[in-house]
């Protein structure tokens, strides 16, 4: 359970540092789906020099507005900043209105990382919901540019029509590629959509992958994440090895404030990435 | 050679079938091939057959008139498509429509409903199996009308 100890390993001038925002600029914005976006965010200062691992989130301050976390969507390996979003709540709504130019305040990184290196000589399924779809995109850049230290590399993609699709061009890329197995379906859809209709769990059970050595990492909405889980622990895979991202209302980052607490975690720091085995028996409860 | 008998007996649906049963549903089964867009079964026509997809995709249907055909669930190398067939009144309840070059083995499903009234315990063991597709079926589209993607931000 996190106490009063884990505070206690901060000193005066970490809990500083954490809490400033660093000055960012955006260089891009590329709209993703009606209400999703992705801004490129550049540090002004040249003195911030963020290195993230995948999985990991930043609080991410709209002056005047307010701050979010929102979880890193872009490459490890490049020294652009990238978040992807959706503007469903005060201060996305404003950030999606932001032009190249504006600044943004960054705090972060924060929180736990998507078990990559662990995933060395396994098999990696990667199984997206939605705009889960973002968080995951790092770790599957960070394999696919050690591609020969991975086993078989599965991306199973779930979202709610077609015209929600996140990252549409990279995903055919992906799809392109003879070492990466790229699955997509949706939930609706017209006759004109030729590919797969049905929620993402029911490409699980037909996915090429050896579930005895198989890292999983699985990242949307906390009831497919939670079904998810189940299709894979019934495909073999142990709740040990499978990665969920949880989301809850994230603020000081650091574990201090306690908004984000989930059971005997927070979410900032304990996560946002979780072993399954490690909160399953939560994911049930309604009182959490 | 892959036989019909092999096949099925490979398939998860048919894995562990008593020889006897295996055998008749091999004498009620054939191969069949359905074209892009082509129509496998319409909404309301008799449900006289079942399908085990072996390669392709097929989408189940069903068609608005102010929105045209909207696909509920579609299906693969693998599924087990149709289970109209037992259950009365037996008819199909969507249409069933080849997205691309899609092979199967049909199976007679009337065929294999008189042997089931002949020997419940033939009838018993394909109720689980089915039940246990539409088992899974239901969960599915419990999950789809959640609309859960609609929710995270």
């Amino acid at each position: 359970m996190a106490s009063a100890v884990d505070l206690h390993v901060k000193s005066p001038d970490d809990i500083v540092s954490s809490m400033s925002p660093h000055l960012y600029g955006i260089q891009r914005v590329r709209k993703e789906t009606e209400d999703t976006f992705t801004l490129e965010l550049q540090e002004k200062s040249g003195q911030h020099k963020l290195s993230f691992a995948p999985g990991q989130f930043n609080m991410v301050y709209v002056f005047g507005v307010g701050e979010v976390p929102i979880s890193i969507s872009g490459d490890p390996a490049s020294p652009v900043l990238v978040h992807t979003t959706r503007a469903v709540g005060t201060v996305t709504r404003v950030m999606s209105k932001l032009r190249r130019g504006d600044m943004l305040g960054i705090r972060g990184p924060f929180g736990t990382a998507w078990p990559v290196a662990e995933a060395r000589g396994h098999d990696v399924v990667i199984v997206a919901g939605g705009i889960g779809l973002a968080p995951l995109r790092p770790s599957l850049y960070e394999v696919l540019s050690h591609r020969e230290d991975f086993g078989k590399v599965v991306l199973l993609y779930g979202t709610r029509t077609p015209s929600d699709i996140l990252f549409r061009e990279e995903l055919e890329q992906w799809r392109a590629r003879f070492d990466l197995e790229v699955h997509v379906t949706v939930d609706r859809a017209d006759s004109g959509w030729r590919g797969n209709v049905g929620v993402v769990t029911t490409l699980i059970h037909k996915a090429p992958f050896d579930p005895q050595r198989t890292v999983a990492m699985v990242c949307g909405p906390e009831v497919m994440m939670r079904f998810a889980a189940l299709e894979l622990v019934k495909r073999g895979v142990s709740a040990g090895a499978i990665s969920l991202s949880m989301e809850r209302n994230m603020k000081c980052g650091i574990g201090l404030c306690g908004h984000c607490q989930f059971g005997p975690f927070f979410v900032c720091k304990d996560g946002p990435v979780f072993r399954y085995s490690r909160i399953k028996d939560l994911l049930t409860k309604w009182e959490i | 050679m892959e036989t019909l008998e092999r096949i099925l007996a490979e398939h998860q649906f048919f894995k562990d079938l008593a020889e006897p049963y295996l055998q008749l549903a091999t004498g009620c089964a054939s191969n069949i091939r359905f074209e892009p867009d082509q129509f496998i079964f319409r909404e309301g026509e008799e449900a006289d057959q079942f399908y085990l997809i072996r390669q392709g995709r097929v989408a189940l249907q069903i068609f608005a008139p102010d929105r045209g055909a909207i696909t509920i669930e579609t299906l693969t190398e693998g599924d087990i498509l149709g289970w109209s067939w037992l259950i009365p009144p037996y008819n199909w309840h969507f249409d069933a429509r080849a997205l691309e070059v899609t092979r199967a083995i049909a199976l007679d499903g009337k065929c294999l409903r008189r042997k089931c009234e002949e020997d419940h315990n033939l009838g018993y063991e394909l109720l689980k199996r089915f039940a246990h597709i539409i088992e899974q079926r239901l969960e599915s589209t419990r999950l789809q009308i959640l609309d859960i993607y609609g929710v995270r931000s």
